[in-house]
């Protein structure tokens, strides 16, 4: 078992088509929360291989995607600062801010470094004691409790040149304020695997349970994922509404315990701006008072000048999956992944940027 | 940008521990998964272990398929 080629075979992928066709009568919108979700079914032809009857739509679920304009120009105007190294994932440097990128502060003179993981953040922190690592901290639930991880190394080994902006965001809260909008009806939930691993499929339950959505948790094979449409597509035939899991191997109801308690450990809900949805009340994370040393946000005082979006970008409707990048009239004219103007086009897991790669006009 | 991979665990030391990518060797840590052992296959996101792979499900959800498969034909 290497748990990737055997998810893959597409005999098995053919088997559970056939049984998606024979199942699903009704016209059923689906919508994957997770961008990871929206590659690989993009990659794997997954819209294409199921019946005409069955649609997809992508989520918000992509932590890049979301960070408000005038978080990513607060992270700016920290790497700005003199003393200060910026520590990311690559995924950031790109986004557009109001006025600049991460990158072309980098290009300016900051120094702004690509980080794989906290650890290596943690390494440079203390290969230069004289200067200051923030780690810019986005990404979901599968991402927080890593960051947790890595504040409460840095108090163990005591090093005191460490800390995390924190522009983290909790998935839950958002679709609720995505299903109250009520802008698009859906029929299912393909549920994010990896943020499950850690939440657990039971951080769904309200969406089954409130709302009459059907949930299932998928993994990131094209099996796994057609196992979860089969799935939804037999729960809404028959009329249910209830979580399930097409992931099992990754993930249970519970989640990762060990994860949750330290990410409550480190920090504690709080309101977070995201981009197309506004403020969603304890949809954030915040660093608790007892982690405050490592807190970026009391550490430097930052005010960065009011954030200016950028014209005629409609990234926002489509995280909401009111609209889709093909509704765009920037969409390959003027925005592209060499040019992007919105964060949809700069992350690999943005809408726009899978529609643009994988052809779908 | 959730994305994990499962690698299989080569080494432990500690809180940390030696996985196998494909044939390449990386250091990872264990600090959300101290229930790992050598030999477990685990989700790997951002240097961290953040899952261990149930072998026993897998196979499962494997069979499952195959029957469908199977059905299908």
């Amino acid at each position: 078992m290497k748990f990737i080629s055997e998810f893959r075979d597409s005999e098995l992928a053919q088997g559970l088509i056939s049984d998606i066709r024979g199942k699903s009568k009704q016209k059923v919108r689906l919508m994957e929360f997770c961008g990871g979700h929206t590659v690989a079914i993009f990659k794997y032809g997954i819209r294409q291989a199921l019946p005409a009857n069955i649609e997809l739509v992508s989520g918000p679920g992509c932590p890049v995607c979301v960070t408000a304009t005038s978080d990513i120009d607060k992270a700016i105007a920290l790497a700005m600062v003199p003393g200060v190294i910026i520590t990311s994932f690559g995924d950031m440097l790109r986004v557009p801010g109001s006025r600049a990128s991460l990158q072309q502060a980098r290009a300016a003179g900051a120094d702004v470094r690509i980080v794989y993981s906290t650890l290596d953040a943690l390494t440079i922190a203390q290969e230069n004691p004289a200067k200051t690592v923030v780690f810019i901290g986005v990404g979901f639930e599968t991402t927080a409790p890593t960051i947790a991880a890595s504040v409460l190394q840095a108090k163990e080994q005591r090093i005191k040149n460490y800390s995390v902006l924190s522009l983290h965001k909790l998935c839950p809260p958002v679709i609720k304020t995505i299903l109250d909008a009520g802008e698009v009806k859906l029929n299912g939930l393909i549920c994010p695997g990896h943020v499950s691993a850690v939440t657990g499929s039971n951080a769904w339950e309200f969406v089954a349970r409130d709302y009459g959505i059907p949930c299932v948790v998928a993994g990131f094979e094209p099996t796994d994922i057609l196992q979860c449409v089969d799935m939804l597509v037999t729960q809404v035939e028959n009329r249910r509404a209830k979580v399930e899991i097409a992931y099992k191997r990754g993930v249970t109801p519970e989640g990762n315990l060990q994860a949750q308690k330290i990410m409550r450990q480190v920090f504690e809900p709080c309101p977070a701006n995201w981009r197309g949805m506004g403020k969603v009340p304890d949809s954030g994370l915040k660093l608790r008072q007892k982690f405050a040393d490592f807190d970026a946000e009391v550490a430097f005082d930052i005010k960065p000048e009011p954030a200016v979006e950028p014209k005629g970008c409609i990234c926002g409707e489509i995280l909401r999956g009111v609209k889709t990048p093909a509704d765009c009239r920037l969409f390959r004219k003027v925005c592209s992944p060499e040019n992007p103007v919105g964060p949809c086009m700069v992350s690999s897991e943005g809408s726009c940027s899978a529609y643009y790669l994988y052809g779908e006009h | 940008m959730c994305l994990a991979v499962p690698v299989k665990i080569t080494k432990i030391d500690g809180k940390e521990a030696d996985v196998d990518i494909g044939g390449i060797s990386q250091h990872i840590s264990l600090w959300l998964t101290p229930e790992a052992k050598v030999g477990d296959y685990v989700l790997l996101h951002t240097g961290y272990a953040i899952s261990v792979l149930d072998q026993a499900e897998a196979a499962e959800t494997l069979k499952l398929f195959e029957d469908i498969a199977k059905a299908d034909k």
